[in-house]
């Protein structure tokens, strides 16, 4: 199991050091804010994690709670081809490797691009360039970092589509993006990140956009991979179902914020904050028994300009009034150990949660 | 396909004199005339012929040439005929080929003006938006796409070439000079490119901004692609699309005759031809330019199309 962390005080806020960590990414009070005509949208307002290698981190929430922001944050996304006035403004630390990338020269920043940390994305049609082979896109991707002929780079194109089990792919290499299906189409996203043997893989949402058979093969596919090349991965998904197997940690954001982390199997076995019960809730399960509704979580995301204050969950948590002196609503909660490596932030006491989550919500699950 | 179409298109020519009530005969012999030479000179142009008699008559004559006769007098039409025009008593053909040089030399010189200028300070402009530069170029851009070719080409006339004399106005063929004729042309080029660098440059940042989002873009940065390439190999090639489009129907719209630019520097190519000559009634010259804008708007579409097809893969299977 990963260390995600050594000391409850690095979780969560600001450390105010820069040493550099063990960890192989380590992720500090990052925050990503985008100035907008409304106000300031607060995507991800003070996140910390950690990741070893050979690890895989899920990374859970709904639409707009910070994941995918994360994750190009990290991949520095937000401030390459960044034009106009308006900027993202980015601050924290994350640590790839012994290098802090916010700080880092940008063209340093671009070269680990690509080969020490590369991403899948959601829909691999709107990913790939419409107008070019897939062949042509995978050489691209290798040549920018390996100085290599057209011919040699074009075999390693063909060699990754091979090895992500695309039929033919002597032929296929020559195709484009839309003479392939779906599925086959994320295989060659696939194969274009892993063509360098990136260290660190950030799949964002990766099977979201693809028919339901094909995403089990894609995330088996992941899996593999990972146990071939080692890679640290960070699986982004708003669907449990798909981080369950997966990951060796999981992450719950919400409103921009970590509201719990830990092993998966705690998460998933012993959750201890009201957001991730209602994820659980929502879930599909072929396991339940009888047909029964699924159980939503009321109301919509929070406004990520205006977060509610106390807790951005109180408006949408059935518990909200448990904590005594309206605390919910005043004061954010911190993140607090409630087990070996498990954090949640929640105003209830950790007996209340035990007890609700064995009484009330485990039983309907 | 392309030959239906001119087919079509040139037979409704043939029919709008006949709609409007213009009796073409009458035209040609003058107000005095008397029925009978009327009578004559209709017959000679084969007026009373149904439609489709005529149409037949005139694309004949392209491959064969064409003799007039009627009213006791003959008329002979070498081929290439495209037809005769009694106003000025010469066949219609050597009109065009003079004419038509100088409107393709017009059209194509402005278009890689316009197509320089213009794709330069859209691209630049989505990099920079919302920068001075951009508000700047946006505005230029403003003017010259709602100032007149009349207004702007008189006005460069007065400045360059009356006002500070470094220019002069006057056509000179580029077979007689080759700095004379770049001389002569340089303005109409000027004017007739501000115009359509204007649009050009609205259109190529409005596409490349909307290029710029593109999740494709995000993934050739993921890559580790340096923005300049990113920006040329991977946003610019998209940005083309739409810019074919429109240089295609405007290259073709233009070798028509570019009737305002042609005008206010006294160029003599296809637009003041056809202008003279619906001044004059002169139906010959009409049909016979008619002809060609048709063909060039067809065929510079038809280059678009194959152009497309070599730039979107995804063209080349429909």
């Amino acid at each position: 199991m990963t260390e995600l962390s050594k000391s409850g005080a690095a979780v969560g806020e600001p450390t105010g050091t820069s040493s550099a960590p063990t960890a192989f990414l380590e992720v500090r009070d990052l925050k990503v804010h985008f100035p907008t005509d409304d106000g300031l949208v607060k995507s991800v307002d003070g996140l910390s994690f950690q990741l070893e290698k050979g690890k895989t981190l899920g990374i859970v929430g709904e639409s707009g709670s910070g994941k995918s922001v994360t994750s190009l944050g990290i991949m520095g996304l937000h401030t390459a081809g960044q034009y106009g006035k308006r900027k993202a403004q980015i601050s924290g630390e994350i640590w790839l490797d012994g290098t802090e990338l916010l700080s880092a020269d940008p063209d340093h920043v671009r070269k680990l691009r690509g080969r020490e940390m590369a991403m899948i994305f959601q829909d691999p049609l709107s990913a790939l360039h419409p107008y070019y082979t897939i062949g042509q896109q995978i050489v691209e991707a290798y040549r920018i970092h390996h100085p290599v002929d057209k011919k040699t780079a074009k075999r390693r194109a063909v060699e990754m589509l091979d090895r992500v089990g695309i039929p033919q792919p002597d032929k296929r290499v020559d195709n484009y993006p839309h003479e392939f299906s779906g599925g086959m189409r994320q295989r060659a996203m696939i194969a274009m990140s892993l063509v360098n043997n990136p260290e660190l893989l950030i799949a964002d949402e990766p099977t979201t956009a693809l028919d339901v058979t094909v995403q089990a093969q894609i995330l088996d596919l992941i899996r593999d991979l990972q146990k071939e090349f080692g890679s640290a991965v960070i699986i982004i998904t708003h669907d449990l179902g798909v981080v369950a197997e997966l990951a060796d940690d999981l992450l719950v954001m919400y409103g921009g914020r970590c509201v719990e982390r830990g092993p998966a199997e705690k998460v998933f076995y012993e959750p201890r904050h009201p957001y991730t019960w209602g994820l659980l809730g929502s879930m599909p399960r072929l396991d339940r028994e009888q047909q029964e509704r699924l159980i939503p979580v009321k109301g919509s995301p929070p406004s990520l300009i205006n977060l509610p204050s106390g807790c951005a969950f109180n408006p949408r948590c059935p518990y909200a009034d448990v904590p005594k002196d309206d605390v919910t609503r005043t004061v954010r909660p911190d993140l607090t150990e409630v087990g070996s490596k498990h954090w949640a932030a929640c105003h209830m006491s950790q007996e209340q949660r035990e007890r609700i989550w064995t009484e009330e919500i485990a039983p309907k699950l | 396909m392309l030959v239906v179409i001119v087919m079509v298109v040139f037979s409704i020519f043939f029919l709008i004199p006949k709609w409007a009530g213009v009796d073409i005969a009458a035209s040609f012999v003058g107000k005095q005339a008397d029925p009978a030479s009327i009578k004559a000179v209709g017959e000679k142009l084969g007026l009373g012929d149904p439609i489709y008699a005529q149409v037949w008559e005139f694309f004949r004559g392209i491959f064969v040439g064409r003799t007039y006769s009627g009213g006791g007098d003959v008329t002979e039409c070498a081929a290439p005929c495209f037809g005769y025009s009694f106003r000025s008593e010469q066949a219609i053909w050597p009109v065009l080929t003079d004419r038509f040089p100088v409107t393709l030399g017009l059209a194509l010189g402005a278009a890689v003006l316009w197509l320089i200028f213009g794709l330069a300070a859209g691209v630049l402009s989505a990099l920079k938006r919302g920068t001075l530069w951009d508000r700047g170029a946006m505005i230029v851009a403003l003017a010259g796409v709602s100032l007149p070719i009349y207004f702007t080409g008189l006005l460069s006339l007065a400045a360059f070439s009356y006002g500070l004399g470094w220019l002069d106005a006057q056509y000179v063929p580029l077979s007689d000079s080759f700095t004379g004729w770049l001389g002569g042309m340089i303005l109409p080029w000027i004017t007739l490119a501000f115009l359509y660098a204007a649009m050009y440059a609205r259109i190529t940042r409005a596409t490349m901004m909307e290029i710029l989002g593109e999740d494709y873009i995000r993934t050739a940065r993921a890559k580790g692609l340096r923005e300049g390439v990113v920006i040329r190999k991977h946003a610019m090639r998209s940005t083309m699309t739409p810019i074919l489009t429109m240089l295609g129907m405007d290259l073709g719209a233009l070798i028509g005759g570019a009737i305002l630019t042609e005008t206010t520097f006294s160029l003599p190519g296809l637009g003041q031809a056809v202008l003279n000559a619906i001044k004059n009634q002169d139906l010959p010259v009409i049909l016979g330019v008619t002809l060609i804008t048709s063909l060039a708007v067809l065929i510079a579409n038809l280059v678009v199309d194959v152009l497309y097809a070599v730039i979107d893969p995804r063209v080349r299977l429909a």
